[in-house]
């Protein structure tokens, strides 16, 4: 066996980079296409890319051997995951039976954890919409999400839909948020149990009396519906351990930090039954009776052997 | 659609309406989008609402709010790190009570008087800087003692090498190696043989590969498309050759020559003349052969044409004297 380390610091941090660690790092997404591609298609790529320029990787080759939904063609996806660290993928690929189809997925280890299949249709790109160039939202910026239908809970594959959407744009997760930087909204609404329509708007605060300013809404990037053809749900055991959050730091119980005292704690003793406990039989009183007890014992024993 | 509370994650910025669903969707497109965009405000006023409610501090950007965390439970990406096992020496450690100490970066080194690093180039109380050294009652006589001592300053660090071994070994075993270090196998698997170490092909292995492969077709490779730089096979045809099985009466004239060479290779082995007499004369042909070629080439003869030198090689059957 031999031990392979990097030789320079630059190269250890890289590979630090990209293990796993308890808070993670932004998902990454891949972007790539199959054999066969549409304009319209193309075009949903190149503008997924945009909305996601900062952690995402766009391939420009052809992909022929890589079948989502088939168990042999994952393999190229997987690796490809590996090699950029994205756990993310969005797969285009056209064909009659499947036109403009666009698989989203997700990966776990490196292994593929999930998969949707949607079809998109009636794509209207950015450079479609006319709006002001003031409002346009910068790149990297927090989205808010609107999710509008009942039946994203009650259909079990808009449910998948819906959470791998929120997982695609969501971006970084930040504790301190910058309120200037709100700037754009993804609208979904549920259009029939099999389609939804995703919108991208920036967003344009007024002012109003109070000092919650006044949202209004200008369609500013892509829109397109999505129909739902397959999806695959995560195996329940990966579900559960991807699903695992690290356990949070044990609460120590019963100590206190006092100012002045330090740290305390308290003990606590179980209630002492004195009234129930046994005398010791080692009192000096009951010498003369065990004697006496002794005495009967060994009289009582020669009256019998007599007998 | 009016008074109902939408579900909102604040920690994911996102509002959710469980309740809303299309009677009959508009027949239009715009009304539609504009439809859409309506809810969307009013969620999105929603989520504003409580978002700037939130205590906020004055920045150099502008105002930051904390966030609360993240209602919605979405998959990680790669697993939760596990914790790695103790080392053999943080094992005796604990068991000993033995603390780290915390060590300076320059020591004083006693051979120049400075301060030196304690440890990297130019170190302080070096091993291979000592000069003398003093003999010992115990030392033997043709012993030198600075080989000594640096062989066994290497027999140190081979330990401390397969010790660490041992202890990535064991991390990588529990599923807890760091990751910037592999483990690759040098040495043979358990069960087998050198053979069964997988090899680097090498490149001219590599190449020559595609043409043993093409002979498995179904018309021997000849008519396989050649990408470009592949090079043709070698060795095509036929490797051994086979006498046939029947030819004529008794022993046929094939295969009497193959006993012949055998005998006569036997025969001049054990040998012991000086002289090959059939070789000789060969020998000697040739050389003067060439010599007349060279005469002939130095000054040309009558005839301008080269007349081909019209000589038999045939070799007599008269068998060698054992």
């Amino acid at each position: 066996m031999q031990i392979r380390a990097p030789k320079t610091k630059r190269a250890q941090r890289e590979l630090d980079k990209r293990a796993p660690k308890l808070v993670e790092n932004v998902k990454k997404t891949l972007i790539l296409h199959g054999t066969k591609t549409s304009g319209v298609l193309n075009s949903v790529l190149t503008e997924l890319y945009h909305l996601k320029r900062d952690n995402a990787v766009k391939f420009s080759k052809k992909n022929e051997n890589i079948k989502p939904f088939e168990t042999g063609g994952e393999t190229s996806l997987e690796f490809f995951s590996h090699k950029t660290d994205c756990s993310l993928f969005a797969f285009g690929s056209h064909s009659k039976k499947r036109p403009n189809k666009l698989v989203l997925g997700r990966t776990y280890d490196h292994h593929i954890y999930d998969l949707v299949e949607v079809g998109v249709e009636n794509f209207k790109s950015i450079e479609s919409f006319e709006y002001d160039k003031k409002l346009a939202p910068k790149i990297g910026s927090k989205p808010l999400f609107a999710f509008i239908g009942e039946e994203f809970e009650s259909v079990d594959e808009l449910k998948h839909l819906k959470e791998v959407l929120l997982d695609f744009f969501r971006g970084e997760v930040v504790e301190n948020l910058n309120l200037t930087g709100v700037d754009r909204v993804f609208v979904c609404t549920v259009l029939s149990s099999k389609t939804v329509l995703l919108m991208h708007c920036a967003l344009r605060l007024k002012k109003s009396g109070t000092s919650i300013p006044r949202m209004e809404l200008v369609e500013v990037g892509p829109s397109m519906d999505l129909v739902v053809r397959r999806h695959r749900f995560p195996s329940e055991s990966l579900l559960k351990e991807a699903m695992k959050i690290p356990d949070q730091a044990k609460k120590i119980k019963n100590v206190t930090s006092d100012v002045i005292k330090g740290k305390t704690g308290r003990i606590y003793i179980p209630d002492q039954k004195v009234g129930d406990m046994p005398l010791s039989n080692n009192i000096k009183g009951l010498k003369r009776e065990r004697r006496e007890a002794k005495q009967n014992k060994e009289s009582k024993k020669r009256k019998t052997e007599s007998e | 659609m009016e008074g109902t509370s939408y579900q909102i994650d604040l920690g994911n910025l996102m509002a959710y309406d469980p309740n809303h669903h299309f009677k009959s969707i508009p027949s239009s497109r715009v009304e539609l989008v504009s439809h859409c965009l309506e809810k969307g405000t009013e969620m999105v006023q929603a989520i504003a609402n409580s978002l700037f409610s939130l205590p906020s501090t004055e920045s150099r950007d502008g105002p930051v709010v904390k966030l609360p965390p993240p209602t919605t439970k979405l998959p990680r990406e790669k697993h939760l790190p596990k914790p790695k096992p103790p080392t053999k020496w943080e094992e005796f450690a604990k068991m000993k009570g033995i603390k780290k100490r915390k060590k300076n970066k320059r020591v004083w080194d006693e051979q120049t008087s400075s301060w030196k690093r304690t440890h990297g180039y130019d170190r302080a109380n070096d091993d291979r800087d000592i000069p003398i050294l003093d003999a010992k009652s115990t030392d033997e006589v043709g012993v030198d003692p600075f080989a000594k001592r640096s062989a066994e300053k290497k027999d140190r660090v081979k330990k401390q090498e397969k010790n660490r071994l041992e202890n990535l070994k064991k991390a990588a075993k529990a599923g807890a190696l760091p990751s910037h270090i592999q483990l690759a196998a040098t040495a043979l698997p358990i069960t087998g043989t050198k053979k069964d170490v997988p090899k680097k092909a090498s490149k001219n292995e590599l190449e020559s590969v595609a043409g043993m492969v093409a002979t498995s077709t179904a018309s021997g490779g000849k008519f396989d498309k050649k990408l470009p730089g592949e090079k043709p096979p070698k060795h095509s045809g036929k490797h051994r050759k086979f006498l046939p099985v029947v030819e004529g009466k008794g022993i046929g004239s094939k295969e009497k020559q193959q006993t012949e060479k055998i005998l006569n290779q036997l025969l001049s082995k054990s040998s012991h003349e000086i002289l090959d007499v059939n070789k000789a004369v060969t020998m000697f042909n040739v050389k003067k052969e060439k010599q007349r070629k060279k005469d002939r080439d130095a000054n040309p003869g009558k005839s301008g044409k080269l007349k081909p030198n019209k000589k038999s090689f045939k070799k007599t059957s008269t068998k060698k004297k054992p």
